[in-house]
């Protein structure tokens, strides 16, 4: 991935296309004209972009971990929404109250970071880009990553202005449990389970495929390359064109993670069902069960 | 290709680990994997065919669920580098369960895969010199060597070198990419250590008058029938170890039954034959390989340059004991103390320990793995790790002054469990975890009694501790049953109105070159097994004489030498049946029911994935 001092190098133009082709969706780019002030993000920030940014001052950064991290020590200029927060408020309108808490207005570029693997990170990123900020990215790294790699940190708590933010539900990047079940009679729809193997074993939406998460990131970066989740997806037969429904065990977390990495593989059409298969059983909705193997007792856990 | 790691210890920095296995796996084999899953996908192949080829790369289909594969990586003669196990790490926790399994043949299992992500398993493997070519069907399966093999007091000469030298020569081979059915080679170190009677080909090392050869063994190995090898010749020379090994597959390539499935194994053809003229058969076509084979081909088996090149200490044949400060442990020793006396024992370089990594029935989680690559690096002058036949890690070269460390790194991850090398830790094949011809849950039942036996303490107990315990799910032998102190294979009774799960035991087997087979006892409901063992130990110190170990007294009592009110195995059976009824199923629900199980137990199995 480029950093941003070689795109800043580049024309203003080039600029705006790149970030055009990142973000073919629309959840990500603007539907009208870009503005001069905010640069636009592609789905991952590296570390590089992310200190120049925070060095202009013209990004938000936002740490989801727990409050008492955040006290610790964070990334510079970072705000802290811890996720249990996210999750109380957990509605378009409410996710809105927190943008403005949080000062940021249409089309900053918002940089999410998490101690997970992503995975909360990636949670927010979507939430955030649900309700219509279309500009946020997720850093490349965890936060203990980035203090292992001797990265500058502050300890001082960061507070800014309320803004106004403007409420657009961006319906295209979310699916409810009608959606998904309807979306079995379709076969170019396809559903994406993104919990681990065994828990994938023991019970899943009829019809999902297996991507766990542990596939989607690698050697400290949250998520692998492109063209490695690209060949992960081709393998399963699965084409970009695809309209893909990720889903994980409870809140759409490591299924945030699976958005990201199946959208960074190049996938125009992906859709996040946030309520995930916590509200599936409990809708009593069908379950597909594989029960002929003691495949748990071969786990060292 | 891309360019193979090596290893750096950082306690021993001078020496650089030599690339492991150069050329051993290979990168375009990952790719024709992934397209032909896909042709098999797109139904342009046949099941059959594919069958073959997914077995011939290592990829065995799962219990019941053929979209998923446990892949079989093969560890030639055990030795496994800290990268190596950093790269199973990662592959467990990206494409399997997030823990590996340590097999009986010292292969590393990659289980619940799904069958798309294979090549990537396949892919990861190859940059770090690791392959599942061959790991399954038809072929020349992973060749083992005793874990001791270099450091044991009892051998004439490491025999390391030539198990991965036969290893190369006969990976890819096309001698042997279409045998009648597996091929299993096992070197040993000295008579006592190494399963060379079980192995279509089993060696041990010898010197005689200076030259370095071995005695071979031919047909042997487990299974719902089995035998125990022949020897060959009183000594067989270095020179003449490829020619003996290309015979002995030559024979069994056109001779082999490729009819009857059950009874295709090598072992079969030599018992139909008879040994005597099998004998002269395979010496006769070891005279033509000899006179046949190419230089340019003979020189494919090169031991030299499978030969280390670290420095390490010198044998002096003077091993170290423990330094324990009791004799003895019991259940209050310390825990530091308990686990020495349990898991490390002296090698043959002064100051130096093999020390053992207690794992249940094999298995150990990625996070477990890097830590354990570390430690390696740390602690291990040869900076590498053997997997064993124990279903665990025996790491060699410690040094005397480094094993209060080495076990404090160990604890902090769960690693240092005592009792690695005691009857505590029973081996379990994979059983219905995941395997197709699996009746009963071996694996679990495993795991259970190391669970309880080291609750109990009975790592501590020295009488005990030549014994084992060894489960297959099934009269297959992969969990080894028959060459264990007490065996146990799995099945199905019907014990009144019920099915229950059960497993026949076998008692008096026993490994290296004076190895015999158990004997079938009785069969035994699954959820009494532990009481049963437990009984058998009871009895036998109601009975043993001053010194005798379980394992002699069990070995006795086979022979229907008993000195006490247990003479023979009838008398042991009588003993027993108490423990083993069962009530009736609405009386005891819960006794009907396998480990691992809260449903009513039912005998399922699908088609074997042994022969392709």
């Amino acid at each position: 991935m480029c950093s941003l001092k070689n795109i800043m190098m580049r024309t203003k133009n080039e600029n705006i296309s790149k970030a055009k082709k990142n973000e073919s969706n629309g959840e990500n780019s603007n539907n009208n004209n870009n503005t001069d002030q905010h640069f636009q993000l592609p789905i991952i920030c590296d570390v590089d972009s992310l200190r120049t940014l925070i060095r202009k001052k013209t990004v938000r950064v936002v740490d989801v971990r727990k409050a008492e991290d955040y006290q610790q020590e964070h990334v510079p200029t970072a705000v802290s929404l811890p996720f249990a927060q996210l999750l109380e408020k957990d509605m378009p309108v409410g996710v809105i109250d927190i943008l403005q808490d949080l000062s940021i207005v249409d089309k900053m570029p918002v940089v999410v970071y998490d101690d997970t693997f992503g995975a909360l990170a990636a949670r927010v990123a979507w939430t955030f880009q649900y309700v219509g900020h279309t500009n946020t990215a997720l850093l490349e790294m965890t936060f203990s990553h980035w203090k292992n790699q001797g990265l500058e940190t502050e300890k001082k708590i960061n507070t800014f202005p309320k803004s106004q933010h403007s409420l657009n539900v961006n319906h295209n990047i979310h699916a409810d449990a009608s959606y998904v079940e309807n979306a079995k009679d379709h076969p170019n729809k396809i559903l994406v389970d993104a919990r681990e193997r065994l828990n994938f074993l023991t019970e899943h939406i009829p019809g999902a495929k297996n991507i766990p998460y542990t596939m989607v990131g690698a050697n400290g970066n949250i998520l692998r390359n492109a063209e490695e989740v690209k060949r992960f997806i081709e393998n399963r037969g699965i084409s970009t064109d695809s309209e893909i429904i990720t889903y994980c065990g409870s809140v759409g977390t490591l299924s945030g993670l699976a958005y990201y990495a199946l959208k960074l593989a190049g996938v125009k059409n992906v859709k996040l069902y946030s309520k995930s298969f916590r509200e599936w059983k409990s809708l009593g909705k069908p379950k597909e069960e594989f029960k002929d193997a003691n495949y748990w007792d071969l786990s060292a856990e | 290709m891309k360019k193979i790691n090596t290893d750096v210890s950082s306690k021993h920095n001078s020496v650089s680990f030599p690339e492991p296995n150069p050329k051993w796996g290979r990168e375009e084999e990952t790719e024709v994997f992934a397209q032909k899953t896909k042709l098999f996908r797109q139904g342009k192949l046949s099941e059959d065919e594919f069958r073959r080829f997914r077995l011939q790369h290592g990829a065995y289909g799962s219990r019941l669920q053929m979209n998923y594969s446990m892949v079989r990586i093969k560890v030639p003669s055990g030795e496994i580098t800290p990268t190596q196990i950093e790269k199973i790490a990662s592959l467990s926790e990206a494409f399997s369960i997030g823990s590996a399994h340590v097999s009986t043949r010292q292969n590393i299992q990659l289980h619940w895969v799904q069958l798309e992500d294979v090549s990537e398993v396949m892919r990861g493997l190859v940059e770090v010199g690791l392959t599942t070519r061959e790991a399954c069907g038809n072929t020349v399966r992973n060749v083992m060597c005793s874990h001791f093999a270099g450091v044991c007091p009892d051998e004439e000469f490491d025999a390391t070198p030539y198990a991965k030298a036969i290893a190369r020569f006969f990976i890819r081979n096309p001698i042997c990419q279409n045998l009648p059915r597996k091929f299993k080679v096992n070197f040993a170190c000295c008579v006592k250590h190494g399963l060379v009677r079980i192995a279509d080909i089993g060696l041990i090392p010898v010197i005689k008058a200076g030259v370095r050869g071995f005695k071979i063994y031919l047909g042997g190995g487990l299974g719902a029938a089995s035998f125990i090898g022949h020897l060959l010749e009183d000594f067989t020379p270095q020179d003449k170890l490829l020619p003996t090994s290309m015979a002995t597959i030559r024979l069994f390539d056109r001779h082999g039954n490729r009819e009857n499935m059950a009874r295709n194994r090598m072992r079969y053809l030599v018992h139909e034959i008879g040994w005597d003229k099998f004998q002269k058969m395979v010496l006769k076509e070891r005279s033509i390989v000899e006179m046949t084979t190419a230089i340019s081909t003979a020189k494919l088996f090169d031991v030299k340059i499978e030969e280390g090149t670290r420095e390490l200490p010198k044998t002096v044949h003077t091993t170290t004991k423990l330094p324990m400060l009791h004799e003895q442990v019991t259940l209050d020793s310390s825990a530091y103390e308990r686990w020495l006396h349990t898991n490390a024992v002296p090698q043959k370089q002064e100051g130096y320990f093999t020390v053992f990594i207690t794992l249940g029935a094999g298995d150990i989680t990625a996070n477990q793995l890097r830590v354990l690559a570390r430690t390696i690096r740390d602690f291990s002058v040869e900076c590498t790790a053997r997997n064993t036949p124990l279903q665990n890690f025996a790491i060699r070269y410690i040094h005397i002054d480094d094993l209060p460390d080495f076990y404090n790194r160990l604890a902090s991850i769960g690693l240092a469990n005592p009792g690695a090398l005691t009857i505590a830790s029973a081996v379990g094949c994979s059983g219905t975890t995941s395997c197709n011809l699996a009746i009963t849950n071996s694996h679990r039942l495993a795991k259970e009694i190391q669970l309880k036996f080291l609750q109990l303490g009975l790592d501590t107990d020295d009488s005990l501790r030549d014994s084992t315990i060894k489960i297959s799910g099934c009269p297959n032998s992969c969990g080894q049953h028959e060459i264990a102190t007490i065996g146990f294979f799995g099945g199905a009774s019907r014990i009144g109105t019920a099915m229950a799960p059960t497993y026949t035991m076998l008692f008096g087997g026993s490994a290296g070159e004076q190895g015999e087979l158990g004997k079938a006892i009785m069969r035994i409901p699954a959820k009494r097994v532990i009481d049963t063992i437990l009984t058998i130990i009871q009895l036998y110190k109601q009975e043993r004489s001053s010194a005798e170990t379980l394992n002699q007294w069990v070995d006795k009592i086979v022979r229907g030498d008993g000195r006490g009110s247990i003479k023979n195995i009838e008398n042991m059976k009588a003993r027993l049946i108490p423990v083993t009824q069962l009530r009736s199923v609405e009386e005891d629900p819960e006794s009907y029911r396998d480990y691992g199980n809260d449903m009513k137990f039912s005998a399922k199995t699908a088609r074997g994935e042994c022969a392709a």
